[in-house]
């Protein structure tokens, strides 16, 4: 891995794309990273584009800017295809993901001629099928961390699954949704 | 042993707030600082800390309240942004010329309008002159480690002022990052008991605060008040010193970033400064000497310490994250300017604004700055108006 991570999430207000960004850069952090998560508020409310970023890196991040050329872009609603530009200054090296129940071949005519790798994942089927309820940002993060390599699969694995047993303590019942959820990401992602 | 571990701002704020265990803590939530009362609350609840905290229907009855709990010999604190902090305006004063030692954490956000919740410094900037403290942090290490610091220098015989611990909104109070928090035992120690020399519960002693004063008296009190604003720059250097002797950090009135050899010098306040750094070792790379002064106490204005540092660059631009609507620039310019120029530095200045409402600033944007600065110095450009950076056309 390079020195310096850039990602950014496109999102809708109450999705979860801030929570993703955040939990990223919490599980680099455990690796070792130094990091930076952030919000991107527009108007506060339910629905609206938001964006988060993401910076990872070996050194002490000092810049406090948006991230303008993202080595990845995460984009959590197919949605906003149609009203954000969300491969703006994506470097061709990097790559895109995007959660969609539609085929790659749908979604690449949407990508203003994107020239890098795209991926996509079916976060609605993943979550369905392993926690019964939409939190789309678990799969994504699973499959960010997959396509960036910004850790390896089993330390994130290891990583996350303390992180859950932390965040649900007082709720064991959803632990083997959300183990399933992030090992089935891994895999449905293409 | 110290823990490196990761968080927001506002959630560094809040584990300062937790080690200092204060007595009382009237807050109204207004974004972005609405979670530090948040986390506290949960602290409280979760029985981590015995912090009073009084539920107020306003801004203006939080400072109130705090006034009250700090006069009678409690130590206070409070959180809060933008309107927020305007709408405490009137007592804000009554707190200061009271001469009472509350804290207050400011997440920087602009005034109202256009209605915006990004960072920008009119709020504290626009309470400059209300007789309180003010500290400013790059990241949330430092608003971390200058809320520790806080009530040492508040609370001192000779300054007893209230304080302003301020981060800029969102960009750091929401941002997290890495940081190193100290051990409990050596802050606790470090931070002290709030010991009072006069308070209102004191049952031997009967006082009145905030009593009506003929202008025979008023005057006297007022010169007192701002001599007590000078004695805090010796109170915030002594405890920045035992400060780094507990956790090897290391503050002053402002950080020199690669300035003592610098012919092109910036002047700015906040999580800018850390862009600017970027910008600085790009361009040293290029032979550029370019150098920051980054200000941490605003209040009182080390004015005499920031023209020494600055006195032999060539070319120097004042930022700020705040609008005077002066027509003449804006607070930092003013206050900067005013030092070098009783410094008889000869240095060519430029007062910019930036950042207004969260408008952001790359690495690029600053880079274009100390490029200005050198055609500036050669005199190849000139300004007769005050610049904005980043300004849409």
């Amino acid at each position: 891995m390079k020195q310096l991570t850039e990602i950014r999430w496109h999102g809708r207000g109450g999705q979860g794309a801030k929570t993703a960004a955040l939990l990223l850069a919490d599980v680099a952090f455990n690796t070792g990273k130094h990091v930076q998560g952030f919000p991107e508020y527009g108007p506060e409310r339910m629905g609206a584009p938001i964006t988060a970023y993401d910076r990872i890196s070996d050194e002490e991040i000092r810049v406090h800017s948006n991230i303008y050329e993202p080595d990845y872009v995460a984009v959590v609603d197919d949605t906003l295809l149609h009203s954000v530009d969300v491969t703006r200054g994506l470097k061709k090296d990097g790559a895109i993901l995007i959660n969609t129940e539609k085929s790659k071949e749908e979604i690449l005519p949407l990508l203003n001629g994107y020239e890098g790798r795209v991926f996509t994942i079916n976060a609605h089927k993943v979550c369905m099928a392993t926690l019964g309820k939409y939190f789309p940002n678990t799969p994504m993060l699973a499959a960010m961390v997959k396509i960036s390599g910004v850790m390896d699969e089993e330390v994130f694995l290891k990583e996350m699954e303390e992180s859950l047993q932390h965040k649900f303590a007082k709720k064991p019942e959803v632990l083997e949704g959300n183990r399933k959820a992030l090992q089935m990401a891994l895999k449905e992602v293409v | 042993m110290p823990t490196k571990t990761r968080m927001s701002g506002n959630e560094a704020v809040a584990h300062a707030i937790k080690q200092i265990n204060p007595d009382v803590m009237p807050a109204f939530p207004i974004t972005p600082s609405t979670e530090i009362p948040q986390f506290v609350a949960n602290m409280i609840a979760n029985g981590e800390i015995t912090t009073e905290f009084i539920p107020v229907e306003s801004e203006h009855s939080s400072m109130s309240a705090a006034i009250g709990a700090s006069a009678a010999g409690a130590r206070t604190l409070t959180a809060t942004s933008s309107c927020g902090l305007a709408l405490m305006w009137e007592v804000l004063y009554v707190a200061a010329s009271n001469r009472l030692p509350i804290a207050m954490a400011v997440a920087n956000r602009g005034l109202t309008g256009p209605l915006n919740i990004n960072a920008e410094h009119s709020d504290s900037m626009g309470a400059r002159d209300s007789g309180w403290l003010q500290i400013y942090a790059e990241n949330n290490q430092e608003v971390y480690d200058n809320f520790l610091q806080a009530y040492r220098i508040a609370e001192h015989k000779d300054v007893k002022l209230p304080i302003m611990v301020c981060q800029d909104g969102f960009i750091t109070s929401h941002a997290v990052e890495n940081i190193t928090l100290w051990d409990d035992a050596p802050i606790k120690k470090f931070v002290g008991e709030y010991e009072p020399e006069h308070y209102l519960l004191r049952e031997d002693e009967t006082m009145a605060v905030g009593p009506y004063a003929v202008s025979n008296y008023c005057m006297e009190a007022k010169k007192a008040q701002a001599e007590a604003m000078k004695r805090a720059k010796k109170v915030i250097l002594e405890v920045a010193k035992e400060f780094e002797a507990v956790t090897g950090r290391k503050y002053g009135f402002f950080e020199e970033y690669k300035l003592e050899d610098a012919e092109y010098a910036v002047v700015a306040i906040g999580s800018v400064c850390g862009t600017a750094k970027d910008a600085i070792d790009a361009l040293r790379k290029d032979g550029v000497k370019a150098g920051l002064l980054k200000i941490r106490v605003f209040r009182p204005f080390p004015a005499e310490e920031i023209a020494a540092a600055l006195k032999h660059c060539k070319a120097i631009a004042i930022l700020d994250r705040a609008e005077s609507y002066s027509g003449n620039g804006g607070p930092l310019g003013a206050e900067v300017t005013a030092a070098l120029y009783r410094a008889k530095c000869t240095a060519e200045t430029v007062n910019m604004v930036y950042g207004l409402s969260g408008r952001d600033v790359r690495v690029e944007d600053m880079e274009k700055v100390y490029e200005d600065l050198q055609k500036l110095a050669a005199g190849t450009i000139s300004y007769p108006e005050y610049p904005y950076i980043g300004l849409r056309d």
